[in-house]
Order: C-alpha cells, then structure tokens, then sequence
C-alpha cells in the first residue's frame, strides 16, 4: 500500500491535508452502492407487476427478483473485504452505535433480505417447489424437499393465501428497497464535511439511478436469457421495460442536473474546487462516461426506439447497447461520487489521485471476483427455481 | 546570525528531547485519576510558530505514528500571501516534520505564517457521531478517542472529520495493536492524564502551542480564551472546535 502511496504523492496537486494523499473508500466502496443500487431496481421491476399491475412486464417477475436475492446476497461482501478488521465486522450489529447513519447497515440489509425478498419468493415459489419436491429425485429433490419447509399443502385456499402474502410483503418490500439504497445514498449524503457529497439530494439521486441500473441489468439479463434458452422474446415486455427505463432516466437526469444547478448558482466556498473537478479531474469518468455515454446517448437511444420506426429486431440490439451503456455510466456515477469525493480536498485548495491496484485487497481482480459472484449465483439460482413462464409439466396434465 | 539561531534551536531540541525521556508510553490513565474534574482546551498561537517541526517529530515518536509522509496526528502548515496574487499558498512538506526550507523569494511575499494543525477535539464530534460500532468516543474531559481494540477499520469517520486529523493506521506500522484502525490525536491522552502536557506542547521552543485546563482557574489557556479573540477553524460546520487558534486569517481551514 504505502508503495502506492509514494506515488501518489507524486501526483498531489495543490495543498492537500497530508493524511488525505490516501483515497480510504477504495473501488469497493463505489461496487457496494452499485449492487444494492441493483438489488433495489430490480426489486421495483418485480413490483410493478405486482404493486402496478403492469401486466406487460411479467415474463420478468420472477426473473427480477431472483436477480435481487443473488445481487443481494454479495452486497456486503465489498464491505466486509474493506474493513481494516473484517473480524469485528459483526460488531456492527452486535453492538451498534445508534448515532451512526452506518450503524444500521446490518438491520437495514438483514430485513430486506429475511422479511421481504426470501419471504416473497418462499411464498411465491411455495406451489411448484411442492410439485418439484415430489416429482425431482436425487439431491436436487432434497433441496426442494428442504425449501418446502415441510409445507406440502397446495389446495386452492393455501394458494390463494401464498399469493395474497406476496402481495403484501411486495407492498412492505417497495418501500424497503427504497429505503435500502436510498440510506446507502444517506451515509454519503449526510457527511457535512465533504462539499461533494453533502447534499440532502443524495438519497434519491441514489434511488433514482439504482431503478435505472435496475431495469437495464433486469432487461439485459432478460434478453440475454432468450438468447440462451433459444426462445422468442415477448415484445411488450421488452418495450415495456425500455420504457421504464426511459422514464427512470429522465427523473434521475433531472434530479442530477438540479445538484449541479444548486452547486454552481450557489457558489458555495468550495466551488472553485469542485469545477476543477468535475472539468480536470473527473473529466473522463464523470462528464464523457457517466453523463455523455451513461445517461445521454442511453436516454437518446430509448427515444429513438420509441419512435416505431425501427423493427423489433433492430430495436433489441437498441436495447442492448443502451442497457450496456447504462450499467456502465451508473458504476461511473457511484466511482464519481465515492472516488471523486476523495480527490478533492477538504482545504478546497488541492487534490489527491486514485490508484487502482491490479492485484491484493481492494483491487481491480476483487472488484470483478465480486462482481462475477452474483451472476454465478444467479444462474444456479435459475436453474434452481427456473423462473420463466413456461407451464409446467404437471400445469401441462391439468390443462390436457 | 544563522549560527545563534541555531545554537538556539540545538539547546532548545536537547531540552525538548529531555523532557520526552518523561515519556510514558501506556495508553491508560492513571488509576486515581478523576476524568470529570478536568475539561481540557487547546490554544495555537500562529503569531509564535516558527515551523520548526519539532512538535511533529516529537508527535511521531511519542504515540508511534509511522514516519512515512502519509500519517500524522499533527502538522504544520506554511501559508503565504504573495504580492500581486489572489488567494494564500499553502504548503507542509511532509507535515513540517524536516521543518520549512525558503520556497518563496522574500521580497514577492506580502505575508506568511505557520499553522499547527491538530483534532479539534470537537464538542460535537462527526467522527464520534458516525462510527458504526462506537468506537471512537468523547472522554468526560473533553478529549475524542479511538479505542484500537475495537476500531472495524470502516472509515467513515475519517470521511466525516472536515480538518483531515485522522488517518488509518497502516498495516505495516510500528504499533501492532493499532493497525487498521483509525488513528488520531489523543492530546497525548496518556500524559496529561498524569499531569504532563501534550509532546507537541513540552517540546515547542517558543510556546505556540499551550494546552491547559478549563477548570483551573489559574491557567494560561482558559485565560486566552477568555480574554483573546480566538478563531477556530470551520466554525460553519458546528463541530464546536476546541482548538482556538490566534493570528490567523479566515481563509485558514
């Protein structure tokens, strides 16, 4: 580390205070936002379906929020990797200090994931991990036998109520999964002491980008799904997801664009410092990724779709490029916020650099070793609990 | 000339480098002593500082902070107006541990000084207001404080100190108990709980630097901040410093 640091050093401009030469929030502190960002856009995805009835977009239900659990459960593991003591990791809930934004990290995360997003899906799954219980053999028998939790009653009445349990804990789960990311963007929002993220704006800006990031990788994932299974895709679930995107896109562009407003009618002492910035330093990520090539040319792209005049074909290569595109300027805006508001300098009269190691703790390769994690999960989920539409062997019997 | 000034600093370093053999290097306080009957303050008086660095190196070898140029509990700034030009240059080569070598030719300078830096301890602390796990805490005397052996090393409250005093103390420093924790000035917890003063303090040639306590009546820091008009850095953000500073601009921060 320290090697690093005496390069760094070198490339200190201005007048920094000499404990700020080292960026503390590394890459994985700008990974961790990025995945709960994804947890809770995908979570709105599978609600709208449920809680606003958009009929059109549920071929991804399921799919969504399968795609939340997984992402959700690597969530903390950027976390717990950056603690200079991951050993006393659980103290934070042991023996949280209540005063403290983070101290409810833990509460936060371990009610999303035990009362909303394992209980929707236990309920939701409940009647075909019961037909799979009794028709698989072998271990992955035994694993359903075992998510059944030794409920095998599927009669009308226990169906009806799994589905009215989903559409409760679906409505508790909306506000929960704002609330899980929208306090991500709170414990930056709320440190007074950095001009760059102090921003009572912060929470949902956070929110607003994570239903972005949401929909695209919910929809990137969906039609990447068609590809590997070899099936046709339902056009109005993919426009109707596009749409979305479009709509979660242009409330987040306009809330960013009235922090920006704010930051330079103001002029607030620190501005100065800012503008270098944003114009210098964070040129590449912030203005070229983050906000030409993630937000601008992805909003331009959905328009263009829009518009009816492309085949569907042709509109979802739009899609993919577009939803690429959007992954990568959302990870560019969580790097901007968390990195960026390193570089800059509590003395507003200088800036750091940020090194990025290849190797070790709090690396490049940790940083893609967990970010490959939940989409290896995912897919041992889905073929776990396969998510499509397709009837059932046993739905198939009933309907002959 | 030179040669006096630097005679004077060899007496002056010897007798700083006697009064560190009093060093007493455990943490703890002493047993009979009474926290709630104490509030300490701290006052740096710019007007005096000659940059020297001799409260940095003293600070270093004092509370084991590692040498690199990365880690300080305390520092000293060097700010200079320039004639002809907008706005000071600030500078602190390695924290002023080797002391200031001339940079700026003297007949373009307008005016200059030199700022130790230091955690305010603040009254109202946002490193102890966001530790997760409660770690780092305001003593009843009036001193914040990490405690090593419980410290998860998360950070935020080296984010959320507006004045840079913390860092994380590396993996590799001298202290093993510390590592990966965060670390900060303790006003030399260790000392003044036993009636000395601060290292920063006992070794400063020309009395920049005082700390004292508010509760005794007598004492020369209670004294200046009673009748002297002090600043403190950031009062905007509501931190309630108690390091009050003397001779500074307030574009200082």
């Amino acid at each position: 580390m320290s090697e690093i640091l005496w390069v760094v050093l070198q490339h200190v401009q201005g007048y920094i205070y000499p404990n700020e030469v080292e960026v503390n929030w590394s890459v994985l502190i700008a990974l961790y936002p990025y995945i709960t960002g994804l947890v809770a856009g995908a979570f709105i995805v599978a609600s709208l379906e449920r809680i606003f009835k958009v009929e059109a977009v549920k071929p991804t239900y399921r799919l969504a929020l399968l795609t939340a659990l997984a992402f959700l459960l690597c969530a903390p593991l950027p976390l717990v990797a950056h603690l200079g003591h991951p050993e006393r990791a659980l103290e934070i809930m042991m023996t949280p200090h209540l005063s403290s934004a983070m101290a409810g990290f833990g509460f936060v995360y371990a009610w999303y994931l035990m009362a909303v997003l394992l209980i929707e899906l236990y309920f939701d799954y409940r009647r075909d991990i019961v037909m799979w219980a009794q028709t698989e053999r072998g271990i992955k028998g035994f694993i359903y036998r075992v998510l059944t939790l030794g409920d095998y009653d599927i009669g009308d009445e226990a169906t009806k109520s799994d589905n009215k349990i989903v559409n409760i804990v679906t409505i508790i789960g909306l506000p929960s999964a704002a609330f899980l990311h929208g306090y991500v963007g709170f414990i930056f929002g709320s440190v007074k002491a950095n001009h760059w993220w102090s921003s009572p704006l912060m929470p949902i800006i956070f929110l607003f980008s994570a239903m972005v990031s949401g929909i695209a990788l919910v929809l990137l994932i969906y039609i990447a799904s068609g590809y590997i299974r070899g099936i046709e895709l339902d056009k109005d679930c993919t426009d109707t997801l596009a749409n979305y995107l479009l709509y979660s896109y242009l409330l987040d562009l306009s809330l960013e664009f009235m922090e920006l407003a704010q930051l330079f009618y103001t002029q607030e002492e620190g501005i100065d410092a800012i503008r270098v910035l944003i114009f210098d330093k964070l040129f590449w990520t912030y203005l070229v990724i983050q906000v030409f090539l993630g937000t601008l040319v992805p909003i331009f792209l959905l328009i263009a779709a829009r518009t009816g005049i492309f085949k569907f074909n042709v509109r979802k290569w739009i899609y993919i490029f577009a939803t690429t595109l959007t992954l990568i300027g959302v990870f560019a805006m969580r790097w901007n916020v968390v990195i960026g508001g390193q570089l800059i300098s509590k003395t507003y009269l200088g800036y750091t650099i940020y090194i990025l190691p290849l190797f070790g703790p709090e690396s490049l390769t940790l940083n893609l070793v967990i970010w490959i994690l939940p989409f290896i999960i995912l897919a041992i989920l889905v073929k776990l609990l396969p998510p499509w539409e397709d009837t059932h062997k046993w739905e198939k019997a009933e309907l002959e | 000339m030179v040669s006096r000034r630097k005679l004077l600093m060899a007496i002056a370093g010897l007798a700083g480098f006697a009064s560190l053999r009093k060093a007493v290097k455990a943490q703890e306080p002493t047993e009979n002593y009474d926290w709630t009957k104490h509030y300490y303050s701290f006052v740096v008086d710019t007007r005096k500082c000659i940059g020297c660095g001799r409260c940095v190196r003293a600070c270093k070898l004092e509370n084991e902070v590692p040498l690199e140029p990365f880690y300080f509990r305390t520092w000293v700034e060097r700010w200079v107006w320039l004639k002809n030009e907008k706005g000071p240059k600030v500078d602190s080569p390695n924290g002023g541990f080797d002391g200031f070598p001339p940079k700026y030719d003297e007949r373009v300078i307008s005016k200059s000084y030199f700022v130790p830096k230091l955690c305010n301890h603040c009254d109202r602390p946002p490193c102890v207001q966001v530790c997760p796990v409660g770690a780092t805490y305001k003593t009843k005397d009036g001193v914040v404080l990490v405690d090593e052996k419980y410290c998860i090393g998360c950070r935020y409250c080296i984010q959320a100190c507006p004045y840079g005093a913390r860092y994380l103390y590396p993996r590799d420093g001298p202290r093993v108990t510390r590592r990966n924790t965060a670390d900060k000035c303790t006003w030399c917890y260790h000392r003044i709980t036993r009636g000395y003063k601060p290292a920063c303090v006992e070794v400063c040639p020309v009395g920049a630097r005082k700390f004292g306590d508010l509760m005794d009546p007598d004492d020369e820091v209670r004294k200046i901040i009673e009748t002297e008009r002090v600043q403190v850095l950031k009062p905007a953000l509501g931190t309630l410093p108690k390091v009050y500073y003397l001779g500074i601009d307030s574009e200082v921060r």
